[in-house]
């Protein structure tokens, strides 16, 4: 598809880039980082009911440790530049979901002082829509993010300096 | 119902600077002159026993003269009871002289004040913004401010 690769797309590298997505996909760490009533229904994911630890998702204190950054909840102007001066400090490769409806577009809050959807500002992965949604929601947001991350090419040419990760097939 | 026992002893100290006295449902409410503010409230808190500032907040009346009110509400930890005074604020002369002399927790309520609505404080030690980032232009709170933002074209309907 004209995408330079410089280790090509043979069994050998492909079998690779399973391995390392594989890797990042089953052992996404996000940031524990919430804003709102959507945060809430994050906890409520991470805690015994639903349970993420089970799918290798552990919240992570510190946006060193972290690969992925769920904005939960309502982003003021105010906010905005703490959030990005957090997500500048997670190492690549790393993930965005804005989870609900203020994350997505800025929900009920039409006003000055809301960021109208948080792609204003940092690329997003995946959306999750829903005021706020339930935590089945934010899983089935989690697992399209991890079937996306497992369709990503030269994920191994990447970690290893040669080329760049593609994104989509 | 009996005139409250503060409002009294204030029209007696007073006389010339309470404008209004309103009782509704049990709350007195006392508009005064705002050039007296600061010897009011601290004659309030001394010889009458109010020593506890609940709250301090701007009002706009878009479209009255004077456009703004500031309201203090009153407490006295020791006998419960509350007061409220109110002073007019015109557009043009937008300052009020700071009470953070009478109650230092006015300092924050002043500045919030001041962020949202746009009401300056006299010899206020510390005021700037802090409700809204720091480079933030206009006070939001204010009647004629675009609810969307200045940025952004006026709200035409949602499409949807």
């Amino acid at each position: 598809m004209g995408v330079e690769q410089t280790l090509g797309n043979n069994v050998i590298t492909t079998t690779l880039d399973k391995v390392v997505n594989w890797s990042r996909a089953k052992s996404l760490w996000p940031m524990t980082f919430g804003l709102a009533c959507c945060a809430i229904e994050m906890m409520a994911a991470g805690a015994a009911r639903f349970d993420l630890d089970r799918m290798g998702i552990l919240f992570r204190a510190s946006p060193r440790q972290s690969d992925l950054i769920i904005i939960a909840g309502t982003v003021t102007k105010k906010m905005l530049p703490v959030i990005q001066v957090v997500y500048e400090q997670m190492p690549e490769p790393k993930y965005v979901i804005a989870m609900g409806a203020c994350a997505c577009s800025g929900g009920v809050f039409d006003t000055y002082s809301v960021v109208q959807g948080i792609d204003e500002a940092l690329p997003v992965d995946v959306y999750i829509p829903g005021c706020p949604p339930r935590p089945e929601g934010l899983m089935f947001g989690l697992q399209k993010l991890q079937e996306k991350i497992m369709k990503e090419q030269n994920s191994f040419g990447a970690a290893i300096g040669v080329g760049d990760r593609v994104l989509e097939a | 119902m009996s005139e409250n026992a503060a409002v009294g002893k204030l029209k007696a100290k007073f006389a010339s600077s309470v404008l209004d006295v309103a009782e509704f449902r049990g709350e007195t409410t006392v508009t005064v002159k705002k050039e007296d503010i600061v010897a009011i409230c601290s004659f309030l808190k001394k010889e009458v026993g109010y020593n506890f500032l609940t709250d301090l907040c701007g009002v706009d009346y878009l479209g009255k003269t004077p456009r703004f009110m500031v309201v203090y509400h009153l407490y006295n930890i020791g006998t419960k009871e509350r007061l409220r005074l109110k002073v007019p604020v015109e557009e043009s002369d937008a300052t009020v002289d700071t009470v953070t002399g009478v109650w230092s927790t006015a300092n924050w309520h002043e500045r919030e004040c001041w962020d949202l609505m746009g009401i300056s404080f006299n010899n206020h030690p510390d005021l700037r913004r802090i409700l809204m980032a720091e480079d933030w232009e206009g006070h939001p709170l204010r009647k004629d401010y675009p609810v969307q933002g200045p940025d952004r074209r006026p709200y035409q309907g949602r499409i949807s």
